[in-house]
């Protein structure tokens, strides 16, 4: 069975530094409220529901539990969860609407990193046996796949700090993130990676709102329809990947159907500014190709969210009416180890 | 808007991981000084070495021996050293392809500053002292400028060429510990905070959701039915009536209660929902569906120790039977 499904609505918090008066439903339900106003949807109109987080950022167990709270789940609602960016969830979603199971979806996602040290909970995801006990955390092993690129000539200090300064500088227009506006490059973290190449650490949420067709053009005036999606994985040892390429980005983009035509715009989920310079590669996209008009993920990085956002971003886009075909993708991982990538395009203008 | 709680919240959680036999090869050979790969289908070396072939996902068993030298394929420098990280010092991280391997492997490098390491440079692995079967027996590595091929002490000399190894070894290592230790501030937000609060004047406060007017004990901000913020705090209590509950036979460790006791739900007078507390000043044998209690405090206590029977004939079912 094939189905059209969209994006309908998209909302998302301020990105800060901390939320700390403010427990994860608190922080999330007002989202979840702004997506479905902008629908007209109650809870008990969506089909399906599924979100995506992670335990270990605010060390609170089955916290998505309590998250549930702020979506109204009684009478019980159609529900499911990944332990992973709500872009994933989006996908689970997506394949939940094609299946003819429902017609709606409430994606959202949201993530704390402020209340424990976000390099180190994630080394907690790495290798148990040969990484995990070395505690390599996440700028570190950025940095070892930035050195990789400078030493293949594809990327130096100074096109990094230009990655850097555009998104920031874009980010200027994007009320919701949290570095807005050019700042220095500063010292090194893990050189080569100066603080200006890192995501800023902050807490925030997303949501989204999927539906099938007609559905979708009742609920939306221009629809950002998902033309494809797919999501593939590099090999977990850090030492058997060429880090200088994201095969699996590449192939993502390919099962997605990403070079059947130009799209004008990209949402990349890059942590660090050279990821950017690997996803432009393995994306193939050309300069003429928008990157990140959000600010992207050097402007606000809400762990769990961040992907979402970008699926989020690049929906709202089409919706008003400011690109006709969009890429986004979402990373998981150590030096970009997993990706998923959607592309959305809206109706001929 | 009362001021923000925090409190340190320590997570800790040792798993015990079993290896499989080519993990276990691998780093009982680490507790000998000995630097096992895995042989590929197509004759790749991989080090560290996988149980399952990274491209096919065929089973790898063919164990090779390769040198404790090597060379940076990339490496970044970490001037400020993190809990756990194998140097306290600044140091390198590396990609290290060691002598005979096709694939890197990941340590620590220990050098005097970033301007003495380089990809391309030859290192070779430094040795802990106590060994004991885990990625960690290699300490770091370190800068090599001896002969290419053999820095490892010992009787074996390694060529550049893998040679066949049969990966027995005397008492292998078959599983690890993974000690992990996070530390994290907890605040509780908006609405537990302004329970904890109140608790501490020994009231307790819950919230009202504005459309269902359902009283949430204790509040966690959000009416989980209707999926709205609650907002109207409402005290609570402090008597209430035991909706149901349990008798508890086994010792809980660090609990310094005498078993049997009784652990009920209460529903405090204007609640919505039955809180748990333990039920104390009456044989535990004779706590019933209907008993009214209120909490016992003691001394600095932030919520109260147990509840006792208030003395009060018992609740009618039908007034707690929405609770259960």
């Amino acid at each position: 069975m094939t189905r059209d499904i969209a994006v309908v609505a998209f909302a998302q918090t301020d990105h800060r530094r901390t939320s700390d008066e403010l427990s994860e439903v608190e922080m999330l339900m007002p989202v979840l409220h702004e997506v479905l106003e902008r629908t007209g949807l109650r809870t008990a109109d969506i089909g399906f529901t599924c979100s995506g987080s992670c335990d270990y950022l605010a060390g609170r167990a089955f916290s998505f539990t309590l998250a549930l709270d702020g979506v109204g789940a009684w009478p019980p609602i159609s529900e499911s969860h990944v332990e992973m960016d709500g872009a994933w969830a989006l996908y689970e979603a997506w394949t939940k609407l094609l299946t003819g199971d429902a017609d709606t979806a409430l994606v959202y996602s949201y993530g704390k990193s402020s209340p424990g040290r976000v390099r180190d909970v994630l080394t907690r995801q790495l290798d148990p046996y040969y990484l995990a006990p070395l505690w390599p955390d996440s700028v570190s092993l950025a940095a070892l796949q930035a050195q990789a690129l400078i030493d293949a000539g594809e990327a130096d200090e100074p096109a990094l700090a230009a990655v850097a300064a555009r998104s920031r500088a874009d980010a200027d227009a994007n009320p919701h993130a949290q570095l807005r506006g050019a700042r220095p490059q500063g010292d090194y973290v893990v050189r080569p990676l100066r603080t200006g190449d890192c995501p800023p650490v902050g807490d925030g949420a997303a949501a989204v709102i999927l539906a099938a067709g007609d559905r979708a053009r009742a609920l939306c005036e221009r629809p950002a329809w998902i033309r494809g999606i797919d999501h593939r994985i590099e090999p977990h040892g850090l030492g058997v990947r060429d880090l200088t390429d994201a095969p699996s980005a590449r192939l993502a983009a390919e099962h997605a159907g990403a070079y059947e035509r130009p799209v004008d715009t990209a949402e990349l989920h890059a942590p660090f500014s050279s990821q950017e310079i690997v996803l432009r590669k393995a994306l193939r996209l050309g300069d003429d190709v928008r990157v990140n008009p959000s600010g992207g993920a050097l402007a606000a990085h809400p762990l769990m969210a961040a992907g979402l956002l970008r699926i989020g971003e690049a929906a709202a886009r089409i919706h008003r009416g400011e690109s006709d075909r969009a890429l986004a993708h979402a990373t998981s991982g150590p030096c970009l180890q997993q990706n998923l990538v959607a592309v959305l395009e809206g109706d001929p203008r | 808007m009362p001021e923000v709680l925090k409190a340190p919240l320590v997570v800790e959680f040792p798993f015990t991981r079993s290896l499989g036999p080519v993990q276990s090869a691998f780093l009982t050979g680490l507790r000998e000084r000995v630097v096992l790969g895995v042989r590929t289908g197509d004759g790749r070396v991989l080090v560290p070495p996988m149980e399952y072939d990274p491209v096919t996902a065929e089973d790898l068993r063919d164990l090779v021996e390769v040198a404790p030298t090597g060379t940076v394929t990339t490496w970044a420098w970490n001037p400020a050293p993190r809990r756990g990280q194998p140097l306290a010092t600044p140091f390198a991280w590396a990609l290290v392809r060691l002598d005979g391997a096709d694939t890197a492997l990941l340590h620590a490098l220990d050098a005097p500053g970033p301007d003495a390491v380089r990809t391309g440079m030859r290192v070779r692995v430094r040795w802990a002292a106590e060994r004991t079967g885990a990625i960690t027996d290699i300490a770091c590595f370190e800068p090599y400028a001896g002969p290419d091929l053999d820095g490892r002490e010992g009787p074996a000399a390694v060529t550049s060429e893998p040679r066949p190894h049969d990966g027995q070894f005397a008492d292998p290592v078959t599983g690890i510990v993974a000690e992990a230790r996070l530390d994290y501030v907890y605040s509780p937000g908006r609405a537990q905070s302004a329970h904890i609060h109140a608790l501490a004047d020994r009231r307790t406060v819950g919230e009202r959701c504005p459309e269902c007017h359902k009283v949430y004990v204790p509040p966690r901000g959000a009416c989980p039915t209707c999926g709205v913020a609650t907002t109207e705090q409402v005290e609570v209590g402090p008597r209430g009536t035991v909706t149901t509950y349990c008798i508890v036979n086994i010792k809980a460790k660090n609990l310094d209660i005498e078993v049997p006791y009784v652990y009920a739900h209460i529903a405090l007078d204007g609640a919505g929902l039955a809180l748990h507390g333990r039920i104390g000043g009456i044989p535990y044998d004779q706590v019933r569906m209907g008993l009214r209690v209120e909490p016992v405090w003691t001394d600095d206590a932030r919520f109260p120790d147990h509840y006792r029977p208030t003395g009060e004939p018992d609740a009618d079912y039908d007034t707690f039977k929405e609770l259960l």
